[in-house]
């Protein structure tokens, strides 16, 4: 065992930093730089999309033969690390991470060609209709019916935290295709345009007053059957195939440790009646804490790393970095509004937005913090909620 | 000892609870995306119905009221989430009113009184952790004048109000109580400048640029450099109904949050039948009576002037932070995406709960002066 860095990953460093320096644009840095979530400002995240797309690097978790980079487990790790560092914009998920995946490991081969090069060029834009009113947590629930018509199914239903609905043209869904037997054993994975009739498409406005998410309803919509991903009654394991293709799939210490280091350097700033606050020993405490748990993260991600290069299942590693990347995103959060006090009480998220010529009031840093701090409550609440994730790992790891 | 309420303070708590049951503020808050003037009609109502009056002397129009009372009609505003800045112009204005002259009094108090006039303090300053001793802004003196130079910022009403009091420096260096001195500012003063904006908690305040405003000798409160001790105590009063109010909001956040387990089914039951979320809104439950406990001790300790009340107005400030943020974040996460909406009244009253903490002071700030008070 060892932490020696090899010399062609250092060269392989230099190379993405180099590209990275040299491929930003001015607009995508300061999107990245002002992001409050893990949904970047979709204008700047797909224009650099389509200039990674361009180098070839859109996907480097794909297998290369549909358009990923061959590249090794650490060379994607250092990638998305300096993707991080460059604070770019994080790509809009729904696509290269979630429809993409799926359809490599369970999609037929026309489907494939059809839908793959699209999503790496940004011309279709996905959506994910898994969750429901009634359907959360419990998302095996699901109630939206695919009645099958012909060549067709009829879909009739509602899907709700749909990120991102209103600018998509495609989704990707769960929907029940029978009403009998386990609730899993219904469900049909289908993909749909977002323009066929009888969809309709609501914002739903989040705290932050971005509307993000979407509820999207079904009366009578008309979807072929060869959209189907996997056989009929068989979508939980197109469903499933995701989350084995995701494992150790994202890592959240590296971003972590770049908030960190700017929340210190915010501590500089503020002046205590003693002294800058970074030299407060009550402050340098809670920093302390948190930096310790996002050093025990990043190896745990590290091990997670090594198992998949050496080929191994990384197990219950994995079931815990949801959980703790999440929840130290929001301590991290937590801690920058403590650090800025009534400064981040002031609200204005209307200069968040790309483009808008709105002067900051207060200090220009601290204009990400309340709405990231209030962002990240989604965290531990979407992608599984965290008390799942608690279950799984208490179920499928600790054999209770 | 008796913690009951009187029969006076009862039916002031029940007016407000009437009032609060007709005029929730929920649906103005999920209105609000831009800076809202101040609600004239709702403030007129307060003036119609005694309230602008509870702290003052009754010889100069006021109803003799206290704290306690304070406490129990806050308390009421926060279950509703009222935007009213009572806290501004009453509590911290009318409290600065209240030791000013008799000449400043008598042009101040009868306006305010009538709702006529709106207060705010100007304490807070960038990139300086809040306390009274940590002001910077310096006031030079020039003569029997003072002329004001600086930028206070996230003024609560700060652009609505028309009478600014500022706590500046005359003497001394940023860490010491001596050389605070006090100022009664016209908002609308040549080289006032106010740059107003929305707070997180739906509320507006305002970055206040001073830039060579002179105030004479008359505009003063209290001593030249002996404002500390005065803006202490009124700081602490408003301390005192921050938290009142907090309760309250808390309180509606608990509740709507058992309320929402209750019907929310998954897995083929309600969500509050899992032991594991039982669990956790008892521990909402005792964080939030910890709070009120803390509030009476605050307040009672004030009000009958204990040697320990201003350590009890500091672990009261402290618990509100802590207890506010586990509550809310709590109260988001049992709710699940519904929590995270704009739609639903709790994540209003989390952004409430959570720019509260923010404001005169963090939790931690308020233990660290608790520790050193003591």
């Amino acid at each position: 065992m060892d932490l020696r860095v090899p010399e062609q990953e250092k060269a392989f460093r230099d190379e993405v930093r180099t590209f990275l320096e040299e491929s930003l644009t001015p607009e995508i840095r300061e999107a990245g730089r002002m992001v409050t979530s893990v949904f970047a400002p979709v204008k700047e995240a797909m224009a650099w999309q389509r200039i990674l797309n361009d180098k070839g690097w859109a996907a480097p978790h794909w297998p290369k033969e549909f358009g990923g980079t061959g590249w090794s487990v650490t060379q994607r790790a250092i990638f998305a690390e300096e993707l991080v560092r460059a604070e770019t914009p994080p790509l809009v998920p729904m696509g290269l991470h979630m429809c993409g995946p799926c359809l490599i490991g369970c999609g037929t081969e026309e489907q494939q060609q059809e839908y793959l090069p699209k999503i790496l060029n940004g011309e279709h834009f996905w959506c994910q209709g898994y969750s429901e009113p009634g359907s959360g947590s419990d998302l095996a629930s699901l109630k939206t019916f695919a009645e099958k018509d012909g060549d067709d199914y009829i879909l009739n239903g509602t899907k709700i935290w749909t990120t991102y609905a209103h600018y998509a043209n495609k989704m990707f869904a769960l929907v029940r295709t029978n009403r009998d037997g386990k609730p899993q054993q219904g469900i049909t994975f289908l993909l749909l345009d977002m323009d066929l009739p009888g969809i309709t498409i609501e914002p739903i406005v989040g705290l932050d007053e971005v509307s993000e998410q979407c509820q999207v309803f079904f009366d009578n919509v008309r979807v072929p059957q060869k959209n189907r991903v996997g056989e009929e009654n068989d979508g939980w394991t197109v469903a499933k195939y995701l989350l084995t293709f995701e494992r150790g799939g994202q890592e959240y210490a590296p971003g972590l440790n770049v908030m960190l280091e700017k929340i210190r350097l915010m501590a500089e700033k503020q002046q205590t009646a003693f002294g800058p606050l970074n030299q407060d020993p009550v402050w340098q405490y809670k920093f302390a804490a948190l930096e310790a748990d996002v050093l025990a993260l990043e190896f745990t991600e590290m091990r997670i790393k090594s198992a998949l290069s050496a080929g191994k299942d990384p197990g219950a590693l994995s079931s815990m970095s949801k959980i703790l990347g999440t929840e130290l995103l929001q301590k991290v959060t937590e801690l920058r509004i403590e650090t800025l006090g009534s400064q981040s009480v002031i609200w204005q998220p209307q200069a968040l937005v790309p483009g808008e010529e709105q002067p900051v009031i207060g200090p220009e840093y601290a204009l990400t913090a309340m709405p990231h701090y209030l962002n990240s409550r989604a965290c531990s609440i979407y992608g599984g909620s965290n008390e799942v994730q608690r279950g799984i790992i208490a179920k499928a790891v600790l054999g209770l | 000892m008796n913690f009951q309420l009187s029969e006076e303070q009862q039916m002031l708590a029940d007016s407000a609870k009437r009032f609060v049951r007709d005029n929730s503020d929920v649906e103005k808050h999920r209105q609000n995306k831009k800076l809202m003037p101040l609600d004239a009609a709702t403030w007129q109502q307060f003036a119609d119905l005694g309230w602008l009056a509870v702290p003052f002397e009754e010889e100069h129009g006021g109803l003799g009221m206290g704290q306690l009372e304070t406490m129990v009609l806050l308390e009421a505003l926060g279950e509703g989430l009222i935007m009213a800045p009572y806290i501004a112009t009453v509590v911290l204005g009318g409290g600065f009113l209240r030791q000013a002259s008799a000449a400043q009094q008598a042009e101040t108090i009868p306006a305010l009184l009538e709702g006529k006039l709106q207060v705010a303090f100007a304490a807070e300053e960038y990139e300086r952790v809040f306390t009274l001793e940590n002001t910077a802004m310096a006031a030079e003196v020039q003569g029997t004048d003072v002329v004001l130079n600086g930028i206070k910022s996230c003024v609560m009403n700060g652009d609505q109000a028309d009478l600014l009091v500022v706590l500046a420096r005359t003497g001394g260096q940023p860490g010491d109580q001596d050389g605070l001195s006090l100022f009664l500012v016209d908002a609308n003063a040549p080289g006032v400048e106010r740059v107003a904006h929305r707070t997180v908690d739906g509320r507006q305040g305002a970055e206040i640029r001073f830039n060579q405003v002179k105030v004479s000798e008359a505009a003063r409160i209290g001593e030249l450099n002996g404002g500390y001790a005065i803006a202490r105590d009124v700081l602490h009063e408003g301390l005192l109904a921050l938290s009142a109010e907090s309760v309250g909001s808390l309180s509606v956040l608990l509740n709507e949050t058992v309320e929402y387990s209750k019907t929310r089914n998954q897995f083929g039951m309600p969500i509050g039948k899992f032991q594991v979320l039982q669990f956790r809104m008892a521990d909402m439950f005792i964080a939030m009576e910890q709070t009120r406990s803390l509030l009476l001790a605050a307040t009672l300790k004030t009000v009958e002037g204990h040697d320990d009340a201003a350590k009890a107005v500091h672990a009261m400030k402290a618990q509100l932070g802590r207890a506010g943020r586990k509550i809310a974040q709590e109260a988001i996460q049992i709710h699940g995406g519904m929590g995270m909406t704009d739609e639903l009244g709790v994540g209003h009253y989390v952004k409430r709960v959570t720019g509260v903490d923010g404001l005169f002071g963090n939790a931690d700030v308020h233990l660290m002066a608790m520790a050193r008070s003591a």
